[in-house]
């Protein structure tokens, strides 16, 4: 039922709103599927047919079509969760709680198969699927942090209480970002520095570049899209609680 | 399929961990979503009844 006789609302008060947020934002999931679905299509014909092998790593350096990206989404994440948390924290933001809740998993999970695929790619070009350097401990510290953040949501039951407790972790916690990117500078690593955001440009081939990019884009669209169908559950799930606390004291009185 | 040389094993493996990882990440979002839903219209339904 529309209400014409309410005032025009901002933007920012429209998403404030979460059964608006809903209403709003849901139009976007099947959109948001389907270009995430074409590019990994696309990205993987080109990560296997339509790029060569590079000269020295040979066909190892396609696991980089994977590893990447699950490393950037392994910070961006976190990143999403730290600006969620100044929501929280700043603004009392309501969508910023369930923001955070929802985007702990999937981060936990993306850093979870960067360490993965690092380890696979690390065998067969350094030798070793591990090492305890500063690239590869920290991300794994980054693990940790996700996997904290998790059981800590689950830990409490006032789901407002947690989000400001959480908020404050998450805001510690990121520290750890900035250590990362910059382990490789910091510390001799047997990793390599970065090779794509530079201030001078990338330094790869545009052959071995163009699959990296599709696919960089393809896992940040299943973030995204996987990030909004969560907060559509998680603000479900509080009007479950709601209604299941009303119930309990209409059942009582 | 091309020929992925001689690590071709460190390879299908990493693509292959991913795939099972995305799949369970969106088996679990999807499932997660479906079963709150049925709790909620489960809980309005009672709801309007009274």
């Amino acid at each position: 039922m529309s209400i014409d006789t309410a005032p025009k609302q901002s933007w920012w008060n429209r998403i404030a709103h979460p059964g608006q947020f809903v209403a709003w934002t849901r139009p976007l999931l099947w959109p948001l599927t389907a270009l995430t679905a074409v590019l990994f299509v696309v990205g993987l014909w080109f990560a296997f047919f339509a790029s060569p092998e590079d000269y020295q790593m040979g066909d190892t350096v396609r696991i980089m079509y994977v590893h990447v990206p699950n490393a950037w989404l392994s910070q961006f994440v976190y990143g999403i969760m730290a600006v969620s948390a100044l929501g929280t924290l700043v603004w009392r933001h309501p969508l910023a709680d369930v923001s955070m809740k929802a985007a702990a998993p999937l981060g936990a999970l993306f850093t979870a198969l960067a360490l993965f695929t690092g380890a696979l790619w690390g065998r067969p070009t350094w030798g070793t699927f591990w090492e305890w350097d500063g690239r590869m401990t920290s991300t794994l510290v980054l693990l940790f942090i996700y996997l904290g953040i998790v059981a800590l949501w689950r830990a409490f039951d006032d789901q407002l209480r947690a989000a400001r407790i959480i908020a404050v972790f998450t805001l510690v916690g990121a520290i750890n970002i900035p250590i990362i990117k910059f382990s490789v500078d910091w510390w001799s690593t047997l990793h390599q520095p970065a090779s794509v955001f530079r201030a001078d440009g990338p330094r790869m081939p545009g052959s071995i570049l163009t699959p990296l990019m599709v696919m960089f884009v393809a896992f940040t669209l299943l973030f995204l899209t996987l990030h909004l169908k969560a907060m559509h559950t998680e603000i479900k799930r509080r009007r479950v609680v709601t209604l299941q606390r009303k119930a309990a004291q209409g059942a009582s009185s | 399929m091309i020929d992925l040389g001689p690590h071709a094993v460190f390879i299908i493996w990493a693509y292959l961990g991913v795939a099972l990882g995305v799949a369970g990440l969106i088996g679990w979002t999807l499932i997660d979503a479906r079963n709150t839903a049925k709790k909620l219209a489960a809980l309005e339904a009672s709801r309007s009844a009274k």
